[in-house]
């Protein structure tokens, strides 16, 4: 069991956000059933124990401009991939950086990294920084651009649960 | 779109997208950070989440360390049915994002599942219903996954 019955009730308070009052964690509490030193240990322990990835403001980044967002997908050796994901991801303008199962011959790529930006031509030269910056200049590579956004919602756990907003694999 | 937000929505947004206090008054302590009182910070950040400019203010959850699957999986959907295949991927309640991107592999998406055995259920039900092959893509090791934005 890696969250109890006693978190679920604090997860499911927390569906809508936290609630924008003076003593936001007093109000999660009541709803929850909890008091208020309760619900900041618990909350500080999912944090701790990475159930929680992040816990802040969430943005849209479309609706702020951020319309270039690309998935920058690499061919790198297996035995390289760790040193040349750590790298990528110091990258300030690196969104998500993971390693991926490759599905050859379609798709060869393992290592994957989500780019947003205002611009492409921006995102392009950042794609070549990221290149020059891990000695990636020969890698194949390909950059999928999003063209359309489908559905974008919070994920799904439990049926039963609310939806609840996931750090997904792409996104934006 | 920028002018969605002053400089001091951006000081909010770029300070506030990890590490909000975890305390009694939480507001009154990113306030003081920010150089603003905690009334101006909490009607800011109605005012956001009113125009969308936030989809919400509070946690963001680790899909597999909650017990649950995720993948992210793509297909080849053909330009004349592009819209069908895309209306039956979105009806199934496990995906979660979906996206159209520029590659022979033209829909990605993302699927959340209660158990992580349920991933391949869920694919291969996809695949049966939209008659294409799915790509499973899922995850070996995460070297980051901010999803920081600096505005």
């Amino acid at each position: 069991m890696v969250v109890t019955w006693r978190d679920r009730r604090l997860i499911e308070a927390l569906a809508d956000g936290l609630p924008l009052a003076a003593r936001p964690y007093a109000e999660l509490g009541r709803m929850a059933g909890m008091d208020e030193d309760e619900v900041i240990e618990r909350i500080q322990a999912m944090i701790a124990k990475g159930i929680i990835t992040r816990f802040g403001v969430i943005v849209r980044h479309h609706e702020l401009g951020y319309r270039a967002n690309a998935m920058v997908v690499w061919d790198i050796p297996d035995d390289d991939v760790a040193r040349v994901g750590e790298a990528m991801a110091d990258f300030p303008f690196v969104t998500l950086c993971y390693r991926r199962v490759r599905r050859p011959p379609l798709w060869p790529y393992n290592l994957f990294c989500m780019i947003h930006g205002r611009e492409r031509e921006t995102v392009l030269e950042q794609v070549e920084q990221v290149a020059r910056g891990c000695g990636l200049e020969n890698a194949r590579r390909d950059i999928l651009f999003s063209l359309r956004r489908f559905k974008q919602r919070g994920a799904i756990y439990r049926r039963d649960w609310p939806a609840l907003e996931l750090a997904a694999g792409t996104g934006g | 779109m920028t002018d969605l937000i002053d400089p001091v929505d951006r000081a909010i947004i770029n300070d506030l997208q990890s590490g909000f206090p975890i305390c009694s008054q939480p507001y009154a302590e990113a306030a003081a950070r920010l150089g603003i009182g905690e009334d101006a910070l909490l009607e800011r950040l109605r005012h956001m989440l009113d125009r969308g400019v936030l989809t919400r203010f509070g946690p963001l959850y680790h899909a597999e360390r909650l017990g649950g699957g995720l993948t992210l999986a793509a297909l080849e959907a053909p330009e004349e049915r592009f819209e069908a295949v895309a209306a039956v991927v979105n009806a199934f309640p496990e995906v979660a994002h979906n996206y159209r991107r520029e590659h022979r592999l033209n829909m990605w998406f993302v699927v959340a599942t209660e158990t992580p055995e349920r991933i391949a259920e869920v694919l291969a039900a996809i695949s049966e219903r939209t008659g294409l092959k799915v790509f499973n893509v899922p995850k070996i090791e995460e070297f980051y996954i901010g999803l920081r934005l600096d505005l």
